[in-house]
């Protein structure tokens, strides 16, 4: 008797568990699964005009194959967007998790003053989004408006322009520093104070100094985190969108397909070819997956040999 | 119900008055179909819009035919509002019945099967309404109509007075005394210029090609043909080209924080724009009202009147409305009866493409321009010279490569640069059209 009810009540479970996990599925399917298998639908198809192509009857669908792909790939603008990309990545990437790095240690270490005030201070650029951030530094890059242009003049010297074709990336690249660094460095400084003080007490007792403490001790705990931090940062410098966007009416030195994602936003709501835009967003989102796992493959072996020692 | 809609000038009812007539009707069954009033028959239209004001226009409308009742949709500007269109017919619901478009995009919005031919629904006076050069946007495959015009942005130029009167300088009637006056300009004082080249206002470079008789698109018997790198139209980049080269016009974009400031301190002392324009000055910079006066466009050839569009609107009925000839009606009154238009200028400060009609509601200057008097009578004059001009079915594209040759061609200042900047356009305006399967003329 107890044996079955046991079971019965098994397999209510079960089925609840279904309906626990049903909005979740729903909402998977319906806004993930659906979406994306209908861009990969979408990117082999594409559409044909008949004579002048006007009105009804002047355009029809048709199969494309990987045609739309191969023009993608063969797309100078495409190839010089991920080349900038790159560029952006090797500036961004590096630049603003040594500057989380480094205040997430200098937040750890005991002479740390004002810890919250400070931690607030360099968190503050993440809470500001992206649309007003990049506004704020166009006032500030821009010569006419620009604040730092206005004391360089009053004080008989001359600051460049930035948002010259040869600084523009940097200009691109301070806007994702400023906002990114305080998020990361949360997420190192959090790591760090879960690492157990008894490695401290211990590193001190063997004569190692703060410095020493920061760089032998506490940067190869939190490792992981490092790794982790450095995986979304190359996935979000591969989306990069709405900062060169929003500079663009400001300057003639960004394209209208300065990013991989420019590229696709134009060829979909400017040029009305959701084929294209839905062939070069398959090959982003293949490239965001073979560069992600791809580091994290290279740097496994130190990664997680350090937490299993 | 497909001829006009009878207007009753002793009673007119309000829209809230229709409303609650067609309600009280559709409620009670039985005295609907007595067919004492056709209340339960009101037509219903969506008009998507962006122009300032235009539901006290529609409200005149509404209270004068009880019968076709138009509801306003307030949409964003320009490229936003044509997306969004093309997303709801493809989609196959929730496109209106009624849209306003800016001429460069019907032939795009054509060629998406998003607007309909409304030529049989036409007044045979409504074309009469509207200059040769401006019907003949709207009008494409021969008499096929797509559109009636709302506004346009016919080019003059704007210049400030008081900064011509302090260093002496006369109002040039000649792109040759344009560059003479801008080079002036430049030596009497290296902060100020006369105008500047932006790169990313492709509609402007369109009018001033359009001006020296470039059509960048043409319609030869079945085909397109693309025309960008025209030599009128190269006569116009090397004309701004050379003056990037030589320094004495700015290349800055337009329409930038760095942009407002300088209309506001003076150092852009010029503006080649539109008929709209006292709207934008008072907007971006109000401090300066009064001192701008606004003349006709510098001519390639002492005393032509010729100029070309920047902008400017149209009324298009939907291909899936199923009110075609209601649509028609209340786009005809709009923008060809003297109520509509006047009404357009007053109530929504449009300068309208029908000038006749627009003559008594433009007797007064825009506030802006109060000493300048005559700013509309000359407005109006300057609109009868627009030259024919056919936009293709891929302006967007044309658009978004000048962006980025223009971009460059701006970085690198040379005369040569900008001409070669025609080229890239149009070598990748053809790319695109054959790529989407045009047999190209």
């Amino acid at each position: 008797m107890s044996s079955t009810n046991a079971s019965t009540l098994r397999r209510r479970t079960d089925r609840f568990g279904y309906v626990f996990v049903a909005p979740a599925a729903v909402c998977f399917l319906a806004f993930l699964a659906i979406p994306i298998l209908y861009a990969l639908y979408v990117s082999v198809r594409r559409e044909q005009v008949v004579g002048l192509g006007l009105g009804e009857g002047g355009r029809h669908q048709e199969w494309a194959g990987l045609r739309n792909y191969a023009q993608v790939l063969a797309d100078p603008e495409f190839l010089g967007s991920a080349g900038r990309v790159l560029l952006y990545g090797l500036v961004l990437v590096p630049v603003m998790l040594g500057l989380a790095l480094l205040f997430a240690l200098l937040l750890d270490s005991k002479r740390a003053r004002l810890r919250r005030i400070a931690r607030i201070t360099i968190f503050l650029p993440y809470a500001v989004p992206a649309v007003i951030s990049s506004l704020l530094w166009g006032f500030l890059y821009l010569p006419g408006t620009s604040p730092f242009h206005f004391v360089a003049d009053a004080l008989g010297g001359s600051l460049p322009d930035v948002l010259s074709p040869q600084l523009v990336l940097l200009a691109i690249a301070n806007i994702g520093i400023w906002g990114g660094t305080g998020f990361n460095m949360v997420v190192l400084y959090t790591s760090l104070r879960s690492v157990p003080g008894e490695l401290y007490e211990a590193a001190t007792l063997d004569g190692c100094s703060e410095l020493q403490i920061a760089l032998r001790v506490k940067v190869p705990m939190i490792l992981p985190s490092l790794i982790m931090t450095c995986v979304f940062s190359i996935i979000a410098t591969l989306q990069v969108f709405a900062e060169p966007m929003l500079l663009r009416p400001l300057t003639s030195s960004i394209s209208t397909t300065w990013s991989p994602l420019m590229l696709i936003y134009k060829d979909a709501f400017t040029e009305n070819d959701i084929y294209s835009a839905s062939a070069g967003s398959v090959l982003v989102a293949l490239a965001t997956f073979v560069i992600s796992f791809g580091f994290l493959r290279l740097v496994r072996g130190q990664a997680f040999a350090q937490e299993e020692r | 119900m497909p001829s006009a809609p009878p207007r009753r000038p002793g009673r007119q009812l309000s829209r809230r008055t229709v409303l609650a007539a067609g309600a009280a009707l559709a409620g009670t069954a039985g005295l609907a179909s007595c067919g004492t009033s056709s209340g339960s028959d009101v037509i219903r239209l969506t008009f998507w819009t962006w122009a300032p004001g235009i539901e006290d226009v529609v409200a005149l409308w509404n209270a004068q035919n009880p019968d076709v009742q138009v509801d306003v949709s307030r949409q964003d500007a320009g490229d936003a509002a044509v997306t969004k269109l093309l997303t709801a017919v493809r989609a196959g619901n929730g496109a209106p019945d009624l849209v306003q478009a800016e001429y460069q995009a019907i032939t795009s919005l054509v060629s998406a099967n998003a607007v309909a031919d409304i030529s049989a629904d036409l007044a045979p006076s409504t074309a009469g309404h509207f200059a040769e050069g401006i019907w003949s946007s709207v009008q494409l495959q021969g008499d096929s109509v797509y559109a009636i015009p709302q506004d346009t942005g016919p080019l003059q130029f704007y210049y400030r007075a008081d900064i011509f009167e302090q260093h002496g300088l006369g109002v040039p009637t000649t792109w040759d005394e344009y560059a003479e006056t801008a080079r002036a300009l430049h030596s009497a004082d290296p902060s100020l210029y006369l105008g500047t080249f932006s790169s990313t206002d492709p509609g402007l470079f369109m009018g001033l090609a359009q001006q020296a008789g470039a059509s960048w698109w043409q319609i030869a018997g079945d085909r397109w043909k693309v025309d960008v790198d025209s030599e009128p139209a190269r006569r116009v980049a090397e004309f701004w080209g050379g003056l990037v080269e030589e320094g004495v016009i700015a290349r800055d974009p337009m329409y930038t924080p760095q942009w407002n400031a300088a209309l506001n301190n003076g150092t852009q002392a010029g503006w080649v724009s539109a008929a709209w324009a006292p709207g934008v000055l008072a907007g971006n910079a109000g401090s300066t009202a009064g001192s701008w006066r606004m003349a006709t466009l510098p001519q390639w050839e002492a005393g032509e009147t010729a100029t070309g569009n920047w902008g400017g609107s149209t009324t298009a009925v939907t291909v899936g409305s199923p009110h075609r000839a209601q649509a028609v009606r209340f786009a005809e009154w709009m923008n060809t009866s003297a109520d509509g238009v006047r009404a357009l200028v007053e109530k929504s400060g449009v300068f309208p493409a029908d000038q006749a009609g627009a003559a008594e509601a433009l007797s007064a200057p825009p506030e802006f321009f109060a000493d300048q008097p005559d700013f509309y009578e000359l407005s109006t004059s300057n609109a009868e010279g627009v030259r024919p001009l056919t936009f293709g079915p891929n302006v967007n594209v044309a658009y978004s490569i000048f962006n980025d040759a223009f971009g460059t061609a701006t970085q690198r200042s040379t005369a040569a640069a900008f001409v070669d900047a025609l080229a890239t356009i149009q070598a990748g305006t053809v790319a695109d059209l054959e790529n989407q399967g045009y047999d190209l003329a």
